[in-house]
């Protein structure tokens, strides 16, 4: 069994995210995946605003940092300009389903051949939990202190169900970092994502469950029971679009 | 080499290309379609790229991550589009990414007309994004100084690391007038990629980031006041201006409204008023001290514009306020005719 | 076009599909030709009225101040919403050239004003060169005016003709010539 040590990919410095949450998670797997791919120095990331904005510090590869909800429309800019260097953008459920819904699908139906990490904690992290696109119905929250009514605050956004029915996206999938299996699942998910990118395949995301602590106001493993109990039900896991390679 | 007839935005477009524009990212709006579909045609067999975005949010996001990854880039709008593309005109000025932001303006508010206006000013050099910035601005006159003006704009942008904006309006985006390409070479193309692009670092230097955030205050003040000191030196070097000295009257405009002006202040020269033009060809900079030149003998200033006279106040603070100024307007998508303009001059002459 | 006058501002109008804005380019590409100063704006600006479609040709020894032609000193006109509109904008001792087939009008030019007339949709028609009344104009203006050339107009028909194209100079050097003798 290898050595469990830091990716290269990620830069050696304590990362500002709370106790208990899976951005680091999340941000080891792309690490890994990668350093395994060897790509570093032919990858550049992009950065949303929400509580991964300050990512330009852990990753290695080089990376530029988007305003509210525009990831995709960045990425589309450097990869139309260097088409053959590997390009992803990390992006929350406010940064890619609210503000960036516009940029989001278009990047998608254009077949952009890019990677795209989706981070779906069905919440707004950075700025103290407020009702999210994927805030699931009675979920309390901030601007949601009663829980979300689905009459007056609609119904939360499917983004791999709903982008699965574009032609341009060659992959979509929904994974989650809740357990041992699912987190070797998600980077699996990744590897591929980056693969089909590779390929030049066309627009590739893997959309993550994962959990906020803090703004749910849950210790990090009651945390990770909420993630099983009322997000998998209604984000079923699964490949939502695969293109034959 | 000879003249070709040309339309403004078509020749903008054709120079963009020889100065070594790659990529442009646009959304449609009129009256610039020109530029996009005439680069539609021409960049795939040049090797570049054109690309029509979701959203003039899209073009200029685009343009940021091109520009951040070291490739001359280009965007273009009118009014209402430009007012999209403020959110990320300001990112791009904060990560001190070069870039060229065309505005063929037209009126407004709001969804306006499509008529040709100059009522853009205000947002240009004062509000083109939020944050402690300002965008260099040229204004073209003809469609030669349309070509022109965007080879200088990206020289200006690559050389001061900031957008520039190329600040034109209807009439000099669809007249059609006889130009030269004859100010291009080859070496215009950026061979070598800026030291600072987030374009992959091959393992071979530290990562670079592109980043307008700084958490502590102390590193963001740094910045915008280094920032500020690249404002200086784009004053003490590219502010420009074409004028006349010891005139009575100075009557100042840009733009196609300065063609306007020269005709009418011809007629007043013909008619014994001593009447001359000043015409800015950077609105930020504005030349305050050109203007303190043409002005060493006038009595009166006149600014004439096709807005509500949004460039006023800047005529003003330059001058100190120490000479009456006083204005004419056309809006709402109307040309000013030089009967008018000529009207008010002599107007004033018998004030005097 | 020195022979008028060192400065002359063409008005073209009528309605969209007549070729109105070809007939524009091709007065400014011979003026360039001819080592003029050019301008030519399309209906586009404040002189878009009413549905018709115009276009304004300056062509001028000393460069040129507004593009935008609101007095003309020649006037050429392809309908009768047109000619109401513009004639009494052309300037005293300026020239309306009138396809008359089309102009039905009770509108009189204004004094100092000549008018000259050709019917150019019902030459083209009997000359099998639909669509090219405009250009028969055109040959009209030649004649009257003397301000230049057939040959400085098939040398600018060169020039804006793709090479796609190129069996239409000839056509509308036909046209040029029908008005030219008419």
């Amino acid at each position: 069994m290898p050595d469990f040590t830091r990716p290269k990919a990620l830069i050696d410095i304590p990362t500002h995210y709370c106790p208990g949450c899976t951005h680091g998670i999340i941000h080891r797997l792309v690490a890994e995946v990668i350093d395994e791919m060897g790509i570093e120095g032919d990858t550049i990331g992009v950065c949303p605003v929400g509580c991964s904005v300050l990512e330009y510090f852990y990753f290695g590869c080089d990376m530029m940092q988007a305003s509210h909800g525009r990831s995709p429309a960045v990425a589309t800019g450097i990869k139309r300009a260097h088409p053959d260097k590997f390009v992803f953008t990390y992006q929350g459920d406010g940064d890619l389903a609210a503000i960036g819904t516009g940029e989001t699908v278009h990047a998608a139906a254009r077949g952009e051949n890019i990677t795209i990490i989706f981070v779906n904690n069905t919440t707004y992290g950075m700025t103290g939990g407020q009702m999210a696109p994927t805030t699931l119905p009675g979920q309390i929250t901030q601007t949601t202190p009663y829980g979300r009514n689905i009459k007056t605050e609609g119904y939360p956004i499917r983004i791999c169900e709903m982008l699965s029915q574009l032609d341009g996206v060659a992959y979509a999938e929904r994974t989650s970092v809740h357990d041992p299996k699912s987190v070797l699942a998600t980077k699996k998910a990744i590897r591929k994502g980056f693969e089909v990118q590779k390929n030049k395949q066309g627009f590739s995301i893997i959309e993550i469950l994962s959990t906020c602590p803090t703004n749910w106001g849950m210790s990090p493993m009651k945390a990770i029971e909420r993630l099983k109990s009322d997000m998998l039900p209604y984000y079923p896991l699964g490949i939502y679009k695969e293109a034959g390679i | 080499m000879e003249k070709v007839l040309m339309k403004g935005n078509e020749a903008l477009a054709e120079a963009a290309i020889r100065a070594g524009c790659k990529c442009f990212f646009g959304y449609p709006i009129t009256p610039q379609n020109e530029i996009g579909a005439y680069l539609a045609k021409r960049m795939p067999k040049t090797g570049g790229v054109f690309l029509q975005a979701e959203s003039e949010i899209g073009a200029i996001n685009m343009v940021y991550g091109c520009a951040g990854s070291g490739v001359r880039c280009m965007t273009s709008s009118s009014s209402p589009g430009i007012s999209l593309k403020t959110e990320g005109i300001s990112y791009i000025a904060g990560a001190d990414l070069p870039c060229v932001i065309v505005n063929v303006q037209r009126g407004g508010p709001g969804l306006g007309s499509i008529q040709p206006s100059q009522a853009d000013y205000w947002q240009s050099t004062r509000a083109i994004g939020h944050g402690d910035i300002r965008v260099p601005v040229l204004a073209p006159s003809s469609v030669q100084e349309m070509v022109d003006m965007t080879k200088k704009a990206f020289s200006i942008a690559e050389e001061y690391l900031t957008p520039v904006m190329i600040l034109a309006d209807g009439v000099l985006g669809q007249m059609m007038e006889p130009v030269s390409f004859d100010n291009f070479e080859e070496s215009d193309a950026r061979v070598s990629e800026p030291p600072w692009a987030a374009s992959g670092h091959g393992f071979s230097r530290p990562h670079n980031i592109i980043n307008s955030l700084y958490l502590e205050p102390i590193e963001l003040e740094n910045v915008i006041k280094e920032r500020f000191e690249r404002y200086e030196k784009i004053k003490e070097k590219e502010t420009g201006a074409v004028y006349e000295k010891d005139a009575e009257i100075v009557v100042v405009a840009y733009g196609s409204t300065a063609r306007v002006v020269r005709s009418a202040v011809d007629m007043a020269r013909e008619n014994g008023i001593n009447a001359g033009g000043f015409r800015p060809l950077t609105l930020f900079p504005f030349p305050e001290k050109q203007l303190r030149d043409a002005c060493k003998n006038a009595r009166k200033v006149l600014v004439v514009e096709m807005s509500m006279g949004q460039m006023v106040d800047d005529v003003k603070l330059a001058l100190e306020c120490k000479l009456p100024v006083e204005f004419f307007g056309r809006t709402g998508g109307f040309v000013p005719n030089p009967e008018e303009i000529f009207n008010k001059i002599t107007e004033i002459k018998e004030g005097l | 076009m020195n022979n008028i006058k060192k400065a002359i501002n063409i008005l073209i109008a009528g309605f969209g599909g007549q070729g109105i804005l070809f007939t524009g380019k091709l007065l400014a590409e011979m003026g360039l030709i001819e080592g003029k100063e050019v301008t030519w704006m399309p209906s586009y600006g404040p002189a878009m009225r009413g549905g018709t479609c115009n276009c304004s040709v300056c062509v001028s020894d000393t460069p040129i101040g507004s593009p935008v032609v609101l007095k003309p000193d020649l006037l050429i006109v392809m309908n009768t919403p047109s000619y109401d509109k513009f004639i009494s904008d052309i300037k005293p001792g300026g020239m309306a050239l009138v396809d008359s087939s089309l102009v039905n009008s009770e509108t009189k030019v204004p004094d100092g004003v000549v008018r000259f007339d050709i019917p150019a949709a019902k030459l083209a028609v009997e000359n099998e060169l639909q669509g090219m009344a405009n250009i028969i104009m055109l040959g009209k203006l030649l004649k009257e005016t003397k301000s230049s050339t057939l040959e400085v107009a098939e040398k600018a028909l060169k020039k804006i003709i793709t090479q796609s194209k190129e069996h239409l100079i000839a056509l509308n050097m036909k046209a040029i010539r029908i008005g030219y003798n008419y």
